[in-house]
């Protein structure tokens, strides 16, 4: 069973007693647990069980200005006893820095309201291998499939974050995940794709065998791949991609980019980065949404941002620290964005395929090949060739470049956005882009 | 040494007992205890932007039956938690059969010394030297708008306990320290980024005011980017300069030639063994055993004494890299390659020092045969898919070759190719062997660890760059 919020609370007052003791002027903590069970299958046999069960603790103790962190899984009160006196002997030797301190009272989450994050519903690993193994059933019925390999992972996690302000609050979260890879040949090639699902709530997992199916079918489709040759094209993007790009915006406008000035969307505040029919927001109060929360990594009450608005740049995410450098209070989103997405477009899956008469589908890409600082966008890609609004082969091999800047404003966006991760995309194109092939 | 026992109800008996318990009818499997102390220091935007500091302690316990692992995992280590751990792995395994039947060798030697890096050097003098760092590149051009500058260091302290009783352990020390600046410069901006590092202590490395080295290296590369044009785009002739751009090797070759994926079939080289599968001239190996190198290792995760494992010997597929459970599975040995990122993880097949070693031509030969293509001199980094055998890696600094002739910069750019053939477009192999500054980290199933990569100048006489530009 997870720790409940009794143990983590008295662990979390525990710390936060002996760092006002030794003299830390202010401290924050978080104690967290978190058990995760894992059952692996490959080739419709049992490959692997895994279960971790681990604690954690992070504290960060402050004098006046001048602040120090550290962590430790290890929670015995001794071991608490020498972490939080060396990092306090840090803090004191650390330099000051005017912008570091807890977070502003007022904007503290009063209440923590009920997201349905946690499913209670113990998944036992006789269950988790019969689900695999109908997984992999339907995986492997077709012949060009030549191996499979899947897994079921189980977490439930329990956490309080705690700082000497007063601030208290937790909340247990679950999540269950299934995920299949199969790898398909034939005489010319060898090629390898997946299908996951990952939800809060068990009943909402997607059904075994569809999942095995569609990673079957999107593997098998790629099989003998060509090279094509390098052009000026339209690319389409999965979600699975269009979702990466979305991410890699949310990058750009952290605040710590920005205040460094470390991104291509520093003071683009009230421009147009992105197409005007483009709309994206940041929702954290979903219900059984994988990215929601009550409150971000400081305790600070978040709401919901429109980041974009009709293409044009509304608010960065706003922690505390760099907040007070670039004088902005805090949205809520140190640690980050919750549930992101870009809002539907208004033209079918079925006519933006039709859209040109030649365009490049792209299912995957490879390589750390987004730069934030000058926005160049440099990647290796897996896709298919699509004419008239029909794939025609796969494609491999490729390289697909632009401009993250000249990329936001060419963005069309199709209207079959679903809701199924942290962070979510309809299918999208962009006109204009450069493929290098042969 | 971390003394595993002297703070718990759990005693070295107990935990023998249970390890011989649990794992007598099995294959394999294995108790690794393991604490590690690391501290990581930033300085960002004029500021010491944090200072922390991190202990873990926890076992992972794991147990092979056949092709099935279990494992479980606790940063709890008493009598309880391993029984719990016990249970769990005799839970999963209910029908055991066998023994491990492959002989370990033993081998005193070690590839670095225990010493704790943290403690060698104080807080004060490591953030003098990151302010000296700041106020260095600050001064040393106006262009300068960002510095970034870092120190990490770990000491990790493992421990396996073996059915039987057998026990193994080391001691390793791991430092790092990176320098990025960002120049701006007629509303363009650029960054550049250099390190160094290795298992020996911060002053080992900082020696002669090195520092000072890493830092022009870092505004170097940048102020090079400032210049860049955009890069072309298509199939041309590649020049690689010596040292990091082996991540080309590590990408297109290694995790190909890892056991997991070749007893799985699904390395696009688990048919090519003994196979043709690089040019002649072309021989690289995985090397855990060089002294002080950041992917080396006394011994690895799961105990075995590490070694220089030839992977191509002169264009011919040799070897792969294995660790204890692949190897049985495939009626081998482990070579050493047993890693894990720490106990929360299993252990996986994994590179340690890749090497592409010397030949006998120059970069200047290699140069001057090129009409038209690039000459890449750094890289960030690279990703591969090893069923498909397509891999990229990403040029940080690259110029255009043109009639034989270095030109302009050219701007950060992916490289793709296709593992199993690229080595054969190989037409070159320098002279010039280097190892990288030490910097390197891979990730595999999640699992980051400390790597290494090698190689001399080589000439690739088909690759495809990803730039803009047709």
């Amino acid at each position: 069973m997870v720790k409940d919020q009794e143990f983590l609370k008295s662990k979390a007052s525990y710390c936060l007693d002996l760092a006002k003791k030794m003299g830390a002027t202010d401290a924050s903590v978080t104690v967290g647990h978190s058990i995760s069970e894992t059952v692996n299958f490959r080739n419709k046999s049992l490959e692997a069980s895994d279960r971790s069960d681990g604690l954690a603790l992070s504290i960060e103790t402050y004098l006046g200005k001048r602040r120090s962190s550290i962590s430790s899984s290890n929670l015995l009160d001794e071991n608490i006893k020498t972490l939080i006196d060396k990092c306090f002997e840090t803090t004191k030797i650390t330099p000051e820095d005017e912008f570091n301190s807890l977070p502003d009272k007022n904007l503290l989450a009063k209440q923590i309201s009920s997201l349905n994050l946690y499913d209670e519903t113990r998944f036992e690993n006789d269950k988790k291998i019969k689900y695999l193994k109908d997984l992999e059933e339907s995986a492997s019925s077709d012949n060009q499939i030549i191996n499979t390999e899947s897994s079921f992972t189980e977490n439930k996690s329990n956490f309080i974050l705690a700082n000497s302000d007063g601030f208290c609050g937790g909340y247990k979260t679950s999540s269950f995940s299934a995920s299949c890879v199969t790898v398909a040949k034939d005489e010319n090639s060898m090629e390898r794709d997946y299908e996951f699902s990952s939800k809060r709530h068990l009943s909402d997992i997607k059904q075994a065998t569809d999942l095995g199916y569609k990673a079957a079918k999107q593997t098998i489709r790629k099989l003998s791949p060509k090279k094509i040759g390098s052009e000026k094209i339209s690319i389409i993007f999965d979600k699975r991609i269009s979702k990466g790009m979305l991410s890699a915006f949310a990058s750009a406008i952290s605040a710590s980019a920005i205040a460094r000035g470390t991104s291509f969307l520093k003071d683009k505040i009230d421009q147009q980065v992105f197409a005007n029919s483009i709309n994206v927001i940041d929702k954290p109060d979903i219900i059984k949404g994988m990215g929601s929360q009550n409150f971000d990594s400081e305790g600070v009450n978040s709401n919901t941002l429109q980041l974009i608005q009709n293409g044009i740049l509304k608010n960065y995410l706003v922690d505390t620290y760099n907040g007070k450098k670039l004088n902005l209070k805090s949205n809520g989103r140190s640690g980050g964005t919750t549930n992101l997405y870009f809002e539907k477009g208004n033209i079918s899956y079925e006519d933006l395929m039709k859209k040109n008469s030649r365009s490049l589908f792209i299912t995957e890409t490879i390589g750390h090949g987004s730069n934030l600082v000058t926005g160049d966008y440099s990647v290796g890609a897996t896709g298919f060739l699509v004419e008239d609004g029909e794939f025609k082969y796969p494609v491999n091999e490729i390289t697909i470049a632009g401009n993250f800047k000249d990329m936001f404003k060419n963005i069309i966006l199709a209207n079959d956005l679903e809701f199924e991760y942290a962070v979510n995309s309809p299918t999208m194109m962009i006109e204009g882009m450069t493929v290098a092939g042969k | 040494m971390s003394n595993f026992f002297n703070k718990s109800d759990l005693t070295r008996q107990d935990a023998d007992k249970i390890v011989s318990e649990t794992l007598n009818n099995c294959d394999d499997g294995e108790l690794y205890l393991e604490e590690s102390k690391s501290e990581s220091i930033l300085l960002d935007d004029n500021k010491i932007k944090s200072s922390n500091y991190s202990s873990d302690l926890g076992f992972g316990f794991r147990a092979i039956s056949n092709e099935v692992v279990a494992y479980s995992y606790s940063n709890e280590i008493s009598k309880d938690s391993l029984k719990n751990s016990s249970e769990n792995l005799k839970s999963t395994l209910k029908s055991i059969k066998g023994i491990y039947n492959h002989e370990i060798q033993k081998s005193n030697k070690k590839f670095y010394e225990d010493i704790n890096p943290i403690e060698q050097k104080t807080l004060d003098s490591k953030l003098e030297v990151l302010n000296k760092v700041n106020d260095f590149l600050r001064k040393k051009d106006g262009s300068v708008k960002q510095v970034t500058a870092s120190f990490a260091g770990e000491q990790k302290s493992i421990e396996i306990i073996r059915s039987g009783g057998e026990v193994l352990t080391d001691v390793r020390p791991l430092i790092r320290f990176n320098v990025s600046v960002m120049l701006e410069k007629n509303g363009r901006k650029e960054t550049g980024v250099y390190g160094i590092g290795g298992r020996q202590s911060y002053d080992d490395y900082l020696k002669n005011d090195n520092w000072k080295n890493v830092c022009e290296e870092a505004f170097r590369i940048a102020s090079v980017n400032l210049e860049s044009k955009p890069a072309p785009a298509g199939e041309m002739k590649v020049v690689l300069g010596p040292g990091w751009p082996a991540i080309l090797i590590h990408e297109a070759i290694g995790h190909g030639l890892e056991g997991d994926f070749n007893r799985k079939k699904t390395s696009a080289f688990h048919d090519l063994m003994g196979e043709k599968v690089a040019s002649e001239g072309v021989t690289i190996v995985d090397d855990g055993t060089i002294d002080n190198r950041r992917g080396s290792l006394t011994i690895d995760d799961e105990g075995t004494p590490t070694e220089r494992t030839v992977l191509i010997e002169n264009g011919i597929l040799k070897n792969f890299m294995q660790d204890r459970h692949n190897a049985r599975l495939m009626n081998t040995r482990s070579t050493g390659s047993g890693r894990r990122e720490n106990y929360r993880h299993i252990v996986l097949p994994r590179m340690r020092n890749t090497m592409m070693l010397s030949g006998n031509q120059t970069q200047d030969e290699m140069i001057k045969s090129v009409d038209k293509g690039i000459f890449a001199v750094s890289f960030g980094g690279g990703q591969v898919d090893i069923t498909s055998g397509k891999f990229v890696f990403n040029c940080t600094e690259a110029y255009e070759i043109n009639n034989g002739k270095i030109g302009s910069p050219i701007k950060g750019a992916t490289l793709i190719g296709d593992g199993p053939s690229i080595l054969k477009e190989v037409s070159m192999v320098g002279n010039d062997m280097m190892l990288d500054p030490g910097i390197g980290t891979c990730g595999k199933a999640g699992q980051g660890v400390p790597v290494g990569v090698a190689q001399p100048s080589i000439l690739i006489d088909k690759m495809t760059v990803g730039g803009t530009k047709l």
